[in-house]
């Protein structure tokens, strides 16, 4: 079997169990596995950029409380649809993408840590500056009766499962689609050796402003999306915690992998909540485990299961 | 088509006080093989680099193919058809070695799969690496990995090819199979060799430029090259083909 084909596969599959799990699981899980999948397509939109190109922002916050808020303060503010709302959120996070990869793609290494971790930090106290409209660190809720989507209310157990699962499927899509393109191999390149790649002749910082608001614009998807699905905005979602959740979450399921998102991303969750359950010092759990992982699956579960195993792992 | 594919002209490199590279006028003529030779320290990468763009030059100019490239941007000047194999091996250790082929021929074959395809292979099977094609690079001997930095380049059918001492640390019968494979490119390729190894640029090349210094020396024939007074004391009294 072709590498394409086992991808294709893998892909499929990965989104038939997921469809499946929704008649298997008791409805607590379904409830999780929803809000996973969202957190999901943030991380992916990380992935992209931080796996795939090499760049590590410490400020992916930022556009995902810029689809949040794009989205919340459309539908609260003005009174705007569901759906226009979604593309104003989505609309605002290509914006705040393009505006923050083109002047912080002049710096690299630490200095664009820096710079993203910056402009983060700048959006997150513009939100409480503006508290009047944003309610700050209060945030606001999206009332219940304005989530409709295509007339189905989102607000139902199932209803979100689905719409979570249909968002994720076809970001998870896309990006196997992307990271196999010739713009995603190309991606890859630049990670693995940037002078090389622009001395083949290819316009490298096209590729990364490109590669920026791409994942600004997923991440900034997932934040809408989020607000939408459990109708809350508020300011926690820009602070630097919600930076540096995406990259844990990668590294743990595995950086530079279409699956690592996904598996960082329900490994953490249930790292907590299971340990939590536990004892009351659950952050010393998760922490273990996590410095455990790190040493011996330093590239992550997916990571790992590419370099023993499957090697064609995309 | 002019006889001249690339021309420069007063190209100077400043490193503070020092001027890697100053005033020097150059011609490569098409379809031939040039060497350009000098002492470590002379200047010859600081050159070339210039020519790609991957060092921008203090000042000076760059005509490729009658074009005046000077302000170009090094991807701007590789689409135009010059290809650059880096003096310090410069591959994509944790790819396999046929990926790093593809990633040199996609950005001119793109979307095409089958095409990019074929085009790796041949260029796999041209310089002997078919049976590593699915290793990582960074597993390669020392060797293969020039090997494979010259595959990069070819892939690209390049008019312009720079080497950057590409038989440095190839073991003779390589350094055999190298002469064999620029022969067989003369012609279509105009190639520019910086080589140390003497007996490779005696038996490939057409003319050959020397600096020392920072300056050109001399340019000529290699039986004008062999004969110059100047160029033997530049290499410190040694006939230059010893
Ligand atoms: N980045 C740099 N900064 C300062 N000096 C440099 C730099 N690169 C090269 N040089 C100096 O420029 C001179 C020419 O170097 P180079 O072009 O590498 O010579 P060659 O390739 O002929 O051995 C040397 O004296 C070298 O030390
Ligand atoms: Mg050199």
């Amino acid at each position: 079997m072709s590498d394409t084909k086992r991808s294709h596969l893998l892909h499929l599959g990965v989104i038939a169990v997921l469809f499946a799990l929704f008649f298997v699981l008791p409805a607590y899980h379904v409830g999780n596995l929803s809000r996973i999948m969202v957190l999901a397509v943030y991380a992916m939109g990380f992935n992209l950029l931080f796996g795939y190109t090499g760049l590590l922002s410490l400020g992916h916050a930022l556009f995902f409380a810029t689809g949040m808020y794009g989205l919340g303060m459309a539908m609260n503010s003005f009174g705007i649809a569901a759906e226009p709302a979604l593309l104003i959120g989505l609309i605002c996070a290509v914006v705040m993408a393009a505006v923050v990869g083109f002047l912080a793609l002049r710096t690299s290494g630490v200095a664009f840590m820096i710079v993203t971790l910056m402009f983060a930090q700048a959006g997150y106290l513009t939100i409480l500056y503006f508290g009047a409209y944003t309610r700050g660190d209060e945030g606001f809720v999206i009332p219940q009766p304005d989530r409709m989507i295509a007339g189905i209310d989102i607000t139902g157990e199932t209803a979100r499962y689905f719409a979570a699962l249909i968002l994720f499927a076809v970001v998870f899509l896309l990006i196997a689609h992307v990271v196999r393109s010739p713009f995603g191999r190309t991606l890859v390149a630049i990670r693995e050796n940037e002078e090389r790649t622009r001395m083949l002749g290819y316009d490298t910082d096209r590729h990364k402003l490109k590669a920026v608001i791409l994942s600004g614009t997923i991440s900034g998807l997932a934040g809408a999306a989020y607000a939408l699905l459990f109708g809350y905005a508020g300011a926690t979602f820009a602070t630097v915690q919600y930076s540096i959740f995406p990259l844990l979450w990668v590294l743990l399921g595995g950086a530079g992998t279409t699956l690592g998102p996904i598996i960082g991303v329900a490994f953490m969750f249930y790292l907590i909540d299971l340990s939590s359950s536990v004892t009351q010092a659950y952050m010393l759990i998760a922490g273990v485990v996590l410095v455990l992982l790190t040493l011996f699956a330093p590239q992550g579960l997916a990571g790992e299961l590419r370099r023993r195993v499957m090697r064609w792992l995309p | 088509m002019a006889a001249v594919i690339l021309e420069t002209k007063g190209l100077t490199k400043s490193y503070g006080g020092l001027n890697a590279n100053e005033d020097v006028d150059f011609e490569l003529r098409r379809g031939k093989v040039t060497a350009l030779i000098g002492p470590n320290g002379a200047g010859k990468s600081t050159f070339v680099g210039m020519v790609s763009g991957r060092i921008p030059a203090t000042r000076g100019q760059v005509i490729f193919d009658g074009q005046d490239i000077s302000a170009l941007p090094a991807h701007k000047r590789i689409q135009l058809g010059i290809a650059y194999t880096f003096q310090i091996t410069s591959v994509y250790a944790g790819l396999t070695l046929r990926e790093n082929i593809a990633i040199a021929a996609r950005r001119r074959l793109g979307k095409d799969r089958k095409a990019v395809q074929t085009k790796v292979s041949g260029v796999l099977e041209q310089v002997s690496l078919l049976d590593r094609a699915d290793q990582d690079a960074g597993d390669l001997s020392y060797g293969h990995q020039r090997v494979l930095e010259i595959a990069m380049g070819l892939v690209q059918d390049p008019r312009l090819f720079i080497l950057d001492e590409p038989t440095q640390g190839l073991a003779e019968s390589e350094v055999d199979d190298f002469v064999t494979l620029i022969k067989t490119l003369v012609g279509d390729t105009t190639i520019l060799l910086i080589e140390h190894n003497m007996d490779v640029v005696m038996r490939t090349a057409d003319y050959i430029h020397v600096l020392d210094n920072g300056r050109s020396l001399a340019s000529g024939t290699p039986e004008e090259i062999r004969k110059n007074t100047a160029v033997q004391a530049a290499y410190l009294g040694t006939d230059v083909d010893a």
